[in-house]
């Protein structure tokens, strides 16, 4: 929307930003302030004790204080198996929930993009497993939904020759994942929708006046046309799945083993059960610069996919 | 018209009307598929204890409320300090986003695209990286187990989304309002007051929609941060689960009464929820 350019070109001093008095900075940047201060306060101090922390053997369970131990805690993360596991498992269970939440998500998509009898009805069924609390969504599905004994979809898999099957033990990293995935279809198939909705109806129109079919129209304009819905659906859904906790901590408490086992998990068992703030700080630490790579690029990307609205002036 | 053609004509109408039966079909099958678990949740609630571990699983049953008693008598405290996490984090998201939103878009500051990314690369950053040191933070302000502690950190998971929400909004006021409010001799303080703010309501109210929901469902946080002067509804239902007995009845009572008014503000907000899910990216 570019209402507001309009205005800012209009007005001469708006015109040249380089030109500003020292008072109609501060005018202009005083609004933001409050909120600048509170999220930099918020969240940047929390990781300005953690890089401390980092430093230091600094123990829960035990009356010593926290003292200086240079960098062992880090070689400690480098060497310890079960940090990369743990990484590994990060990167799976993400990126498998995230395709596969995006395929369905297409998949839906295009159903609530025709019109049928209903389509509102079947567009809040789809939408709601992603407005179930995830905590409830984790309990529901180990519970009534996957348990061996009673659970609805061994009732349901009995006439494809399914008996009582434990999924949680015997396919617990799937069974995370299918969770995950349920949670977040709705999240793709609503930006997606979106996307197909937002496609100039002449062009659809035109191509098909001139003989293309369906097919062919999805290929050449639709899926061209879906390419940025699509990444900013993968960018965003990876930034909240990235950091699943819920999931593992109440289907499998990130066993048997370690096979569920991701960082977010792993970080919170260094600090609830091994005690270990200052291994948990170095881990966190790797876990930040990890991040951070990843998210130069993806920032790089979130600038490309949004069409930014310039606000000029 | 010749009959031919007439005849041929409705031939194809009557196989577009089947497509489109089809697909209506489709789409009604996959999504009830994708609803079952809600359902069979809502279910189990109304099942009494014993009906609820069986196999084959029981479809007819006598319903009963003895399971939702029983999670309301407790659920009280729970209830109070979700509700008070969530409001609060709330109006706080909003007294603070709308001014800097403001700074970003309608006089925005020379590097607003900075300010931006800056607030969403925050997004980025793993909370559970520093859930140690954060314990440790609250403990020394004496902050640990309060709503207080919530609130604060709540805000700050949301403002982020809310900046770029609210922006998006502010950019679509029309520039004609603006001039005509700037010739009536109106400051940027009123201007924001008096003719953004009523302009952006609707904005504002998606917005304050997306908080609550990302804040009533958030467990990460309260399970490390709170033991019971603050503990959240997330932490009530985890507790619904004993170590032993039936419980699978009780449990999805549970689920339900902590996810139905987020579902209900969810069904709600439905048309602003792509908006508020793609940070203002998506009309």
């Amino acid at each position: 929307m570019a209402v507001l350019d309009k205005v800012a070109v209009t007005s001469s001093e708006e015109i040249i930003p380089r030109g500003f008095s020292t008072r109609e900075r501060w005018v202009r940047r005083l609004p933001l302030l409050p909120a600048l201060i509170y999220v930099i306060v918020v969240t940047q101090i929390p990781f300005v004790v953690t890089v401390y922390y980092s430093f230091q053997s600094y123990f829960w369970d035990t009356p010593a204080p926290a003292h200086f131990t240079g960098f062992s805690n880090y070689s400690a993360v480098f060497t310890n198996p079960a940090f990369r596991g743990a990484l590994v498992k990060s990167v799976i269970m993400t990126a498998s929930a995230v395709i596969v939440a995006m395929i369905l998500g297409v998949v839906f998509a295009l159903l609530l993009d025709r019109k049928f009898l209903g389509r509102g009805v079947v567009r809040t069924l789809i939408i709601t497993p992603f407005l179930v609390m995830p905590a409830a969504a984790a309990l529901v599905w180990s519970g009534p939904m996957l348990d061996p004994n009673f659970g609805l979809l061994n009732y349901l898999l009995v006439p494809f020759g399914v008996h009582h099957v434990a999924w949680l033990s015997t396919h617990p990293l799937g069974s995370v994942i299918v969770v995950m995935i349920w949670q977040w279809t709705p999240f793709m198939t609503l930006i997606v929708l979106a996307g197909l909705q937002s496609q100039p109806s002449d062009v659809l129109e035109a191509a098909k006046v001139d003989g293309a079919g369906a097919l062919a129209t999805f290929r050449e304009l639709t899926l061209p046309h879906l390419r940025p819905y699509v990444e900013l659906g993968v960018l965003l859904g990876s930034i909240y799945l990235v950091n699943a906790f819920d999931q593992v901590e109440l289907m499998t408490k990130g066993g048997p083993g370690t096979t569920t086992t991701n960082i977010p998990f792993y970080l919170y068992q260094q600090v609830n059960n091994a005690f270990d703030i200052g291994g948990a700080a170095a881990a966190g630490v790797v876990t930040v610069i990890l991040t951070i790579i990843v998210a130069t690029f993806a920032l790089r990307m979130f600038a490309k996919v949004f069409q930014f609205e310039e606000a000029k002036g | 018209m010749s009959a031919v053609t007439a005849r041929r004509a409705d031939v194809g109408r009557s196989r577009a009307w089947m497509g489109t039966m089809g697909w209506g079909v489709l789409a009604w099958v996959l999504a009830i598929a994708f609803f079952l678990p809600v359902l069979w949740m809502a279910i189990t609630a109304f099942k009494p204890e014993s009906a609820a571990e069986t196999w084959p699983p029981k479809f007819v049953f006598s319903p009963t409320l003895a399971e939702f008693r029983l999670v309301l008598s407790g659920a009280g405290p729970y209830l109070t300090h979700s509700l008070v996490a969530t409001v609060g984090s709330t109006i706080l998201v909003l007294i603070l986003g709308v001014p800097a939103a403001y700074a970003l878009s309608a006089h925005p500051i020379r590097r607003w695209r900075d300010g931006l990314f800056f607030f969403i690369s925050t997004k980025m950053l793993p909370i559970v990286a520093a859930i140690g040191p954060l314990y440790v933070l609250a403990l020394r302000t004496h902050l640990l187990d309060s709503t207080t502690l919530l609130i604060i950190l709540y805000t700050a998971m949301n403002l982020p989304l809310a900046i770029w929400m609210i922006r998006s909004f502010m950019l679509e006021v029309p520039g004609e309002l603006l001039e005509a409010a700037r010739l009536d001799g109106a400051g940027r303080f009123r201007e924001m007051t008096s003719v953004i703010l009523p302009v952006i309501s609707p904005g504002l109210v998606s917005t304050a929609l997306i908080c609550v929901i990302f804040a009533w469902n958030e467990l990460f946080l309260a399970l490390n941060l709170t033991v019971t002067s603050a503990a959240t509804l997330p932490m009530y239902l985890i507790s619904s689960v004993p170590q032993e007995g039936l419980y699978i009845a009780h449990l999805s009572a549970a689920a339900l009464v902590a996810s139905v008014p987020v579902i209900i503000v969810g069904w709600i907000a439905q048309r602003s929820l792509v908006r508020g899910l793609s940070m203002g990216a998506i009309k």
